[in-house]
């Protein structure tokens, strides 16, 4: 695995996409720091950013190169190595690859501006929003042999993760605005990693006040120990579920 | 050494290979024969475990390969087309390749020097010619040194000079007991290489024989004639 995994980093870090990426992240991170003297208007600012860009970029970048590694997939197949493991060092390189930029490109200023606690959880909330745009575009990558077609599906995805959802959660609360609804909103934002993240991190920003009822809603299901559990394993099932499909599928194709 | 027990496989409508069952064994060198789509690579990739059959089994040395993999350091593979990452170098492919199989220092080079591939360790995969891509892919095939050779089309893009070392190499290795499975349309040129024919048609085995019982029950002189003659009276 680690042998694989060597070849893996070597080949993402000579590709200059991941490189241009880092830089982008620093140069947003830097400059809305530097513009906003409040800090937790920055932050904010950031939120939005990283929850948008980082699973583009993740889901993007991945399926991309998922495909291009089909020749390397097929050199390998015919030694003897597991196919689980060509897979899993693929995934490990660019999970590795796509978490190092984020924190190299706005883990550090966070670090230095915001406070650490607000800091931590924003990593922590941007690697696992990466990791987990990793795994669902090597689901979509599987799904379809056709290029075009598994780039078109992991646009889509990000897509409805990132704007529709939001948009029908917002229906929903529209349509139902009569009853009690607000449990069920915040279960169905399970649905969804980025929604997750995005109330994670208001919560720390302690911003939730804003949002009324549903705010405390939130705060009382999220706000306690138990709610950080729950809601970090639920991340992680966001991780594991996609590349768990993915794998199975990887293991019964025909090269 | 590789037994084939009832193999099937269907790519959505089509039957790419239908119970097939082939007994190979050591020390042979084996001409696996028939015309465009009828079933060759399909039937080496499954030995391989690159397609994975809808029926039936592949045993290797005793074993069943399902869900294994060890079995395929001992198999030396050429692909037809070879497909390898357009940005790797030819020393950085053969350096990988060396590093995933945890081989021994003592590596069979000799393709690797008749070849001159040590002039052009620096030429990336992308720029390379199918001829030099083939030249890679059968010194990656060598060495090794398999207990079996699986070359898929080996000569074809080849220059003549080229094609004979490699000719001359697999001699070799078929005398050193080695078990050698290749496809070729190339009919002549296996001639004097092959101890068996197996030919396929639509996905399935018409014929698996000795060469000379061949030549025997056709009374022709070289494998050509008596397949031509096969097919022409069709009393396979």
């Amino acid at each position: 695995m680690i042998r694989i995994l060597k070849y893996v980093v070597i080949d993402i870090l000579k590709n200059k996409t991941v490189m241009a990426y880092t830089i982008l992240l620093a140069l947003i991170s830097w400059s809305t720091f530097s513009l906003e003297d409040n800090v937790d208007k920055g932050l904010l600012t950031i939120l939005n950013i990283v929850l948008l860009t980082v699973p583009l970029v993740s889901v993007l970048f991945t399926t991309i190169y998922v495909y291009n590694s089909s020749e390397f997939i097929e050199l390998l197949v015919s030694h003897p190595i597991k196919r689980s493991v060509i897979w899993k060092a693929l995934f490990t390189g660019l999970s590795v690859s796509m978490v190092t930029a984020y924190i190299i490109g706005t883990g550090i200023p966070l670090l230095i501006f915001a406070g650490w606690g607000t800091a931590l959880m924003m990593i922590a909330a941007g690697s696992l929003l990466s990791v987990i745009f990793v795994s669902i575009a090597f689901l979509s990558s599987i799904l379809t042999r056709d290029k075009a077609k598994g780039i078109g599906i992991s646009i889509m995805l990000w897509l409805y993760f990132a704007l529709l959802f939001d948009a029908l959660i917002l229906f929903l609360f529209f349509q139902f605005s009569d009853y009690p609804i607000e449990k069920m909103v915040v279960m169905l934002s399970a649905f969804s990693p980025i929604d997750m993240c995005r109330i994670l991190i208001l919560l720390r920003l302690d911003v939730a006040a804003m949002l009324g009822y549903t705010g405390a809603v939130f705060q009382n299901l999220f706000g306690n120990n138990m709610g950080w559990v729950f809601s970090f394993s639920l991340l992680i099932i966001w991780i594991i579920v996609p590349f768990y499909f993915s794998l199975r599928n990887f293991k019964k194709r025909d090269l | 050494m590789i037994e084939i027990n009832n193999i099937s496989k269907n790519f959505g409508k089509l039957k790419a290979l239908q119970q097939v069952s082939l007994q190979l064994n050591k020390g042979e060198c084996i001409a696996l024969i028939g015309p465009n789509g009828c079933g060759k690579t399909t039937l080496i990739k499954t030995i391989l475990g690159m397609v994975l059959p809808g029926s039936g089994e592949i045993i290797f040395d005793g074993t069943p390969i399902k869900n294994s993999n060890e079995y395929r350091k001992h198999i030396g593979y050429m692909p037809q087309i070879g497909r390898y990452p357009e940005n790797m170098t030819i020393g950085q492919i053969i350096k990988m390749v060396k590093e995933i199989r945890k081989s021994p220092d003592a590596l069979d080079d000799e393709l690797f020097n008749r070849f001159k591939l040590q002039e052009m360790l620096d030429k990336k995969m992308r720029t390379l010619s199918g001829g030099t891509t083939q030249k890679v892919s059968a010194t990656l095939a060598f060495m090794f040194y398999p207990k079996v050779l699986i070359l898929d089309e080996p000569t074809a893009g080849l220059d003549p000079i080229a094609a004979l070392i490699l000719k001359e190499k697999i001699i070799k290795a078929r005398n050193n007991g080695c078990l050698v499975l290749i496809t070729s349309h190339l009919l002549s040129e296996l001639e004097d290489l092959v101890s068996q024919v197996i030919f396929m048609q639509d996905g399935k085995l018409v014929l698996h024989k000795n060469v000379n019982d061949l030549k025997a029950a056709t009374q022709k002189s070289t494998i050509a004639h008596s397949i031509v003659h096969l097919l022409q009276t069709e009393n396979v």
